[in-house]
């Protein structure tokens, strides 16, 4: 009750915020930019489409995830809305849930607004409706509850400028653990090869997440490997969020 | 309803990490139905003090207990209601969904929610603006929806931290009223300020804090009992010439305005000497005003004292 109180407060946060707002537009401009340069290729119109705007979806969501999650926790602190929630019987855990599934319950809209719109413009100019590519979009949607459940995560003990660096630095690392296990595999030291690895297992594979290009080229997905991804992420997000209250939890407000 | 014993708070600020010690052990109790008045200067400790009772912020020493709970026992949160000090809203929400996600978090009934919001809007005349969001609020107004969120619970404690502050005369004189209907009421009111003359008005007791150190505590006569008169203030007419002259001599200053003066006299004989020389030389008194130490000569006093 208490979560599900913060949470729609913080849907309607960023909901009526003209900075969510702008983001789409981007967003949705650039899908229409798709259908634009999908008429200078030869061959399938549609592959362009669909590729360009999967990424777009998620580009623009791990924008809206970094930048307004971090901006969850921080500006309440800043603003000092928090003392007049916290000085209500409210758990510190409840508060950074309720913020946290808040944003995701927008991430979700989002979403759900854009591959609408995708799957639209696409059946406008191809006559085909790519049903596959939803598995793609589902992954999308967690790869960004991850994303977000790091952003909140470092807004709890730093400050914005530096939790987004460190967001953004680790949906970039979390692309590519991929290669610092090849990496590891290669070098010759085995202390070398020891932090390698660890970093590998202890940050996010997102490139777990990422299915676009084999949806767009038809290629089939096992459902048991979606449902580890999801399972994958999921637990991540767990994990990540309890380290957050623990944080959390000892702080004083200024 | 509130005791705290050596309540310690030290900062560390800076790259270097320097010591900064907000709270020097404070002990002290608020009694169950009282108008409590914490008054300090600005950074005497007052709103850290708040902030450790309210879970803000964790003491760095000593022990404080809300309603006989440690402060660890975040139930007794239930009873309570807090201002903090120059309330910031959300800008986004209207004062009706601001009350509403106030009632939710004490998990509060729909219905009760509603009804409870309504009376309280009405109470600090907000009802005409409920669905205004609160961005488009004035401070006077802002400080009003605080008030009213803090009583959502219908609390037993009142915890208000500056609520006059920022607020003109006739802000501060409602805010004065809604303290002393809650006492009436037979709430506990804990309220943290720095304008002394409301602290004579509502206030059963006062604490005084300076620099993070309780230097006194009491009721307000209490306080400034034992204090003497500081000086008397008397007006007279139809007295002239010589007799006029030594009156002059013996007060400390006066003004004349027409036939009337008004002339102040440092210490009270000097004034009855003086009363009994107007009688003599057939003159006429208008006024004789004895002027008392008030709250804020010993406020004054205590902050300047050097430690």
């Amino acid at each position: 009750m208490k979560v599900y109180a913060i949470a729609i407060n913080t849907f309607k946060e960023v909901i009526r915020d003209k900075i969510f707002y702008s983001l789409v537009f981007f967003a949705l401009l650039l899908l229409g930019a798709s259908v634009l340069l999908s008429t200078l290729t030869l061959g399938e119109r549609s592959k362009i489409i669909e590729d360009l705007s999967l990424s777009g979806i998620e580009i623009f969501g791990v924008i809206i995830s970094i930048f307004v999650g971090i901006g969850l926790v921080n500006k309440e602190l800043e603003k000092k809305t928090i003392y007049i929630i916290i000085s209500k019987p409210i758990k510190r855990w409840q508060f950074l849930l309720g913020k946290y599934l808040g944003l995701s319950l927008v991430l979700l809209s989002y979403v759900a607004v854009m591959t609408a719109c995708y799957m639209f413009f696409l059946y406008m100019y191809t006559n085909k409706l790519p049903w596959q590519t939803l598995m793609a979009v589902l992954l999308i949607y967690v790869e960004l509850l991850v994303v977000t459940a790091s952003a909140v995560l470092f807004s709890t003990f730093s400050t914005p400028t530096l939790s987004a660096s460190y967001a953004l630095a680790l949906y970039v690392i979390g692309h590519m653990t991929g290669d610092l296990r090849g990496l590891a595999a290669k070098t010759g030291q085995a202390g070398a090869r020891a932090v390698l690895n660890f970093i590998y297992y202890f940050l996010p594979n997102l490139e777990d997440f990422n299915i676009k290009a084999r949806t767009v080229h038809a290629m089939p997905i096992p459902l048991d490997y979606l449902l580890m991804s999801i399972s994958y992420g999921l637990m991540y997000v767990m994990a990540i969020l309890s380290l957050s209250v623990l944080i959390f939890q000892r702080r004083n407000f200024k | 309803m509130i005791r705290t014993e050596g309540l310690k708070m030290e900062f560390r600020v800076g790259f270097l990490r320097k010591r900064v010690v907000a709270l020097k052990g404070l002990t002290m109790e608020v009694k169950k139905g009282e108008v409590f008045g914490f008054l300090g200067p600005n950074g005497a400790g007052k709103t850290t003090t708040l902030k450790i009772l309210m879970g803000l912020a964790h003491p760095t020493g000593g022990a404080a207990w809300l309603m006989g709970r440690p402060l660890s026992d975040s139930s007794v949160k239930r009873k309570i209601g807090f201002l903090p000090e120059q309330p910031y809203f959300y800008d986004y929400l209207t004062a009706a969904e601001f009350m509403d996600l106030s009632g939710r978090l004490f998990g509060m009934r729909n219905k009760e929610r509603a009804a409870r919001a309504g009376e309280l809007l009405d109470m600090v005349g907000l009802s005409h603006a409920k669905n205004l969001q609160l961005r488009k609020f004035s401070k006077g107004m802002q400080q009003r929806i605080g008030i009213a969120q803090a009583l959502i619970n219908d609390p037993e404690l009142v915890v208000l931290d500056e609520p006059m502050s920022g607020l003109d005369p006739v802000g501060r004189k409602q805010v004065r009223d809604i303290i002393l209907g809650l006492k009436d009421n037979g709430k506990t009111i804990f309220f943290s300020t720095h304008i002394l003359p409301d602290v004579e008005v509502i206030c059963d007791r006062v604490g005084i804090l300076v620099r993070g150190e309780l230097r006194a505590m009491g009721t307000v006569g209490e306080l400034i009992s034992g204090t003497r008169v500081k000086s008397v203030e008397m007006t007279f007419k139809d007295v002239s010439g010589e007799n006029l002259s030594r009156l002059e001599n013996m007060a400390s200053g006066t003004v004349t305005r027409g036939s009337e003066t008004t002339a102040t006299f440092n210490d009270p004989e000097a004034a009855g000497k003086a009363k009994r020389l107007v009688f003599d030389s057939g003159g006429e008194i208008i006024s004789l005003i004895p002027h008392k130490s008030s709250l804020e000569d010993l406020f004054m006093e205590e902050v300047g004292k050097k430690k």
